[in-house]
């Protein structure tokens, strides 16, 4: 867009310039002024309706979280605007990388397998946790507005700092660690299978960490997806009594299930679809089970 | 939470636009909760001029309800109360783990019923103060 705007005034100069240059009787004069006066008005009424066309299918209008500490123009964050042209099945993410690669190569941003398997572009667009690789353009209002997770520091533009999130991930031991190995293969009966198919999804992108309300005022909290990493294991029979016992230990401590207050945030802007509410809730009847006998 | 410089909007309640129906479903619980602990105290202290003797006690339930305001607030208390319940209901099958898929269509209807439910109570509170 900001290129062919420009070009089109510049045509427009040059005809002028050519009629003008002409020696012409009064009558043609005439004429001819009025020839340029209707097909500027026709020429005015295509180009309106190009901008038109432009503003909405073939460009996509990015308002983009910009900061950088090194540099002392990006040290007040601020939103770049950025006119992609669209293409059909064009997401967010590859607006961004049209973006970075034609207009501004210091905008950064996280992203891997562009086929949400690796995590690493989980983004706050329009006001909601996305990985911008599953994301439509077509699917959102404009202007995209986007911005680096809520609740996470900021390292540069839209990359955060990931680090507490790991921590809580790696606090709930996120390992297969059975009290017994038998000889040969560890298997898993189907049901158990199916109970747990879900919870093993989880490909580590924060998104509902940042969504959590709860997380951002208890830095401590372990978070939706360490408590459902916490899940996938303690619910894992193969792993045996004595270790689920360990794991819920870990889970019911101050920080952890009974943090949760359901608002189900996190099960809204999960990716990868898992039931993260549903897999607490499981954790606190299953605590609570453990810890009330009245028999 | 972040140190380096202030987001803004992005972290706080900034982003009330952008709540799904179970954060709103939270708000409006611990708020319900909260006012209805409040009246409790009102209510008592209401009671207690019974300990006058009988006379102090219809005096003082009289004047109150002449008070248009009085019967507008006793409205509010009804839907804040109203919407306390079936939320909470709506909060206990969700621990039980009892139609989590969903959850934010119960809240709705929490919503509507209450708002059934005090705008058909409004004739009763109101009449005879204005
Ligand atoms: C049938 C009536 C009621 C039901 C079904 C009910 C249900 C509930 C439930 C399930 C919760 C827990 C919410 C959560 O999981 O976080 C709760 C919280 C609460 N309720 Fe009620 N409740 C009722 C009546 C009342 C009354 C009469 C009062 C006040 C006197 C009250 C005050 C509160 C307060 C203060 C909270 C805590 C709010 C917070 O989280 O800070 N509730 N209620
Ligand atoms: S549980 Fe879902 S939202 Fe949370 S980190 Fe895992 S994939 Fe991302
Ligand atoms: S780039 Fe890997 S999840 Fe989006």
């Amino acid at each position: 867009m900001s290129t062919q705007v420009p070009e089109q005034q510049a045509e427009e100069t040059e005809a002028e310039q050519s009629a003008q240059a002409h020696e012409q009787t009064p009558q043609q004069k005439r004429q001819d002024k009025k020839r340029e006066r209707q097909e500027d008005a026709a020429k005015r009424l295509q180009e309106e309706e190009q901008r038109r066309e432009m503003d909405a299918d073939d460009t996509y209008h990015l308002k983009v979280f910009r900061f950088d500490p090194e540099v002392a123009a990006k040290q007040e964050p601020r939103f770049d605007d950025f006119y992609v042209p669209f293409e059909k099945g064009m997401t967010v993410l590859d607006a961004l990388m049209y973006a970075r690669d034609h207009y501004d190569s210091s905008l950064t941003f996280r992203h891997s397998c562009r086929q949400a398997v690796c995590g690493s572009d989980a983004l706050f667009v329009n006001g909601s946790q996305r990985l911008g690789c599953q994301t439509q353009l077509s699917d959102l209002e404009e202007p995209v507005r986007i911005e680096p997770l809520p609740h996470q520091d900021v390292v540069k533009d839209l990359v955060v700092d990931m680090e507490h999130f790991y921590e809580q991930m790696h606090s709930v031991q996120p390992y297969f660690d059975p009290e017994e190995t038998p000889e040969g293969e560890q298997r898993q009966s189907k049901e158990n299978h199916e109970k747990i198919k879900m919870s093993t999804r989880c490909i580590w992108c924060a998104a509902c960490m940042s969504s959590c309300n709860i997380a951002a005022g208890d830095n401590e909290y372990l978070g939706p997806a360490a408590i459902n990493k916490a899940y996938r294991f303690a619910m894992d029979e193969r792993e045996g009594e004595n270790r689920m016992q360990e794991r819920m230990e870990i889970v019911e401590q101050n920080h952890g299930v009974w943090r949760c207050q359901t608002q189900f945030s996190c099960t809204n802007v999960c990716p990868k679809d898992i039931p993260l509410t549903e897999h607490i809730q499981e954790l606190k009847r299953e605590a609570v089970k453990r810890n009330l006998k009245f028999w | 939470m972040s140190q380096s410089y202030n987001r803004g909007l992005v972290e706080d309640f900034g982003r009330w636009r952008e709540f799904s129906a179970g954060m709103w479903a939270w708000i409006f619980h611990k708020f319900t909760g909260w006012v209805l602990i409040g009246y409790l105290f009102t209510h008592i202290a209401v009671l207690s001029t019974a300990l006058q003797g009988d006379a102090a006690y219809t005096n003082t339930i009289v004047a109150l309800e002449s008070l248009a305001v009085v019967r507008l607030l006793e409205v509010g208390l009804l839907a804040v109360a109203v919407f306390h319940i079936l939320n909470g209901l709506r909060l206990l099958l969700v621990d039980l783990g009892v139609g989590l898929d969903s959850q934010d269509k119960s809240f709705y209807a929490s919503l509507v019923l209450t708002g059934a439910i005090v705008v058909a109570s409004v004739p009763t509170f109101i009449s005879g103060v204005f």
